[in-house]
């Protein structure tokens, strides 16, 4: 399949395109929180990795399923049907990526459900819940950066070069999504605040790069990933393509 | 049981007041009155506390057991999360993560329970990666395909919780409590494994071959999981006076096939045992030799994954190294001192 059915009177007030948006990204990111399984730092960072996964997973079945069905939608679509941003589907690098990864998208995600939330679309049920453990995943990603940025003068480094590399992924998050009833602009200098904050309490300079990549800003949006991305899905649905039609 | 002197290492060296006899000897009658209040304590089945005195021996003991349950969760992590990435619905993902995240959630209450007989996590992982101390064997087993992930939570933690259930009424309360926890979520753990069993056994042929082929890899090495029969099982004796075991390992193992047995046959798997059958006289499941020269020989060191899970292990701690010094330099900076163990 490529596109989901839309003709259901049940799921028409949902606009296909913003559901899939804010699904991808968190299934997406799921995973690649899901990878660090084994291997984190120190144990109770298996346990919280596991959390935020899970809480991303949770909201990414929510969100497929009032469009949808969750398993065709992630098994079945091609990397180009797949709407979510870029930031997240990078590769999860040291520690100091992941959270950077984590600080830039949670920091997104948390001022967009607070806005979904206190409106009445249809996304603000599901917002309002989400909020509440996006908040949670935000503290995570803040503390990190504290840590790292104010350790060692090798955490320090390496945090640097986290922010540095994934800065570019980050003007994408703020391009406008049909059927997101949200002020992107502002969203943008709310985040530009909040991260800045951040970074200088933990010692660590603003990065001063492009914004965006060599593609053009919403490419992630419009079906265009990164390399890593199709080893990504290969991985996450070669089993149930293996197997059509079976159920688990 | 009563606190009878508040220190971890022995009473040795606080005798002290008694006129008439020397300092050794009023050791020596203290250590014995100890004895006799903690022997007491255990044949009473009260619980042992953190500021019990209690014989080294039953200390080391203890520590040993929870050290080696602890390394067990965290190495048992390896072979599911083999899976995770690949797992083929949503649904079955998130109860794989969950799964996995419990399973460190364990490694977190039994370490825990081991700082409290004075071993702390970093010396017991030490041990661990330097192979002076074991895992259970079971997880130098490799998961080649998804039912393995069910046959995992079926028979492995189907055995562990035969093990485990008995240990929540263990002598030594921290450990005791750890386990009261850890046996409601093994218990979720199993369920998933044997209904993700079904449901292979139930779906295409296919699954069914996928799912008939984990069962017969994972039964005879989850019959080990009871560790070497009776008579020569070098701990299970003194372990028992102690109340750490209640129950020997051939009487678990007996416990688990009965269990077992009858629920291969509710998912349309066989178990790869000719000899296994009813035995009315016995009122138990008769079942084959189990091969323990694979068992010993695995605990050695040669199964089919032990330096893959000991080298992920080792290299995920020391890849982790700056993360932890960053936190603890950090935590140094701002709270003037946390011992890096900081979280959000």
């Amino acid at each position: 399949m490529s596109t989901p059915d839309t003709s259901g009177s049940a799921t028409a007030a949902v606009p296909v395109g913003a559901a899939l948006a804010l699904a991808d990204d968190a299934l997406v990111l799921s995973h690649r929180l899901g990878e660090w399984a084994g291997s984190a730092p120190v144990l109770e960072e298996e346990v919280a990795l596991a959390n935020i996964a899970l809480d991303l997973l949770g909201q990414a079945r929510v969100l497929l399923s009032l469009v949808g069905d969750e398993d065709e939608l992630a098994y079945l679509r091609e990397e180009r049907s797949f709407r979510n941003v870029q930031l997240v589907e990078q590769p999860n690098g040291d520690f100091a990526h992941t959270i950077a990864r984590q600080l830039y998208f949670s920091t997104y995600q948390h001022l967009l459900y607070a806005r979904l939330a206190s409106g009445d679309g249809p996304f603000a049920g599901l917002a309002a819940k989400a909020v509440k453990e996006v908040a949670y995943h935000r503290d995570h990603a803040e503390h990190w950066t504290l840590r790292l940025g104010d350790g060692t003068p090798e955490s320090h480094e390496r945090m640097s070069r986290a922010c540095e590399a994934l800065w570019r992924y980050t003007g994408e998050l703020f391009q406008p999504v049909e059927g997101l009833d949200v002020d992107h602009a502002a969203l943008e200098s709310a985040w530009l605040e909040s991260v800045a904050d951040v970074l200088g309490r933990a010692t660590l300079a603003v990065p001063s790069g492009p914004r965006t990549g060599a593609w053009s800003a919403g490419a992630g949006r419009q079906g265009l990933h990164t390399e890593p991305f199709g080893r990504m899905l290969a991985e996450m649905q070669h089993l149930h393509r293996s197997h059509p039609g079976a159920s688990w | 049981m009563t606190a009878v002197t508040a220190g971890t290492a022995g009473s040795a060296g606080t005798a002290g007041g008694a006129g008439t006899i020397g300092a050794a000897d009023a050791a020596a009658v203290e250590a014995a009155a100890h004895e006799a209040v903690f022997d007491a304590a255990v044949a009473a089945d009260e619980r042992i506390e953190p500021r019990d005195w209690m014989p080294e021996a039953y200390r080391a003991s203890l520590v040993r057991q929870i050290a080696q349950h602890a390394h067990s969760e965290i190495i048992g992590m390896q072979p599911e999360a083999n899976w995770i990435t690949r797992a083929p619905s949503l649904r079955r993902k998130a109860i794989l993560m969950a799964k996995v995240q419990d399973e460190a959630g364990h490694g977190l209450y039994l370490y825990s329970a081991a700082e409290t007989l004075g071993t702390s996590r970093d010396e017991l992982l030490d041990k661990l990666h330097s192979g002076r101390q074991k895992y259970s064997s079971i997880f130098n087993y490799p998961t080649l395909t998804w039912a393995d992930v069910g046959a995992i939570g079926w028979l492995v933690d189907g055995a562990a919780i035969t093990n485990q259930v008995p240990l929540c009424r263990c002598s030594y309360g921290p450990y005791a409590r750890a386990m009261v926890r850890v046996c409601k979520e093994e218990s979720f753990h199993q369920r998933q494994g044997y209904e993700a069993l079904l449901a292979l056994s139930n779906g295409t042929e296919a699954q069914h071959a996928m799912a008939q082929d984990a069962v017969n890899r994972w039964w005879w090495p989850s019959l080990m999981m009871f560790g070497p029969p009776d008579d020569e099982s070098t701990h299970t004796a003194q372990a028992m006076a102690w109340k750490i075991k209640r129950h020997s390992n051939d009487e678990l193992r007996q416990r688990f096939v009965d269990i077992a047995a009858p629920q291969a046959d509710a998912l349309g798997l066989t178990l790869p045992d000719p000899d296994l059958r009813w035995n009315e006289e016995r009122g138990h499941y008769d079942f084959g030799p189990i091969d323990w020269t694979e068992f010993w020989d695995v605990l050695k060191g040669n199964g089919p994954c032990n330096d893959q899970r000991l080298s992920k292990r080792r290299q995920a701690h020391e890849d982790g190294a700056w993360v932890r010094e960053a936190a603890a330099a950090h935590a140094e900076k701002h709270t003037g001192g946390n011992n890096g163990k900081a979280q959000a």
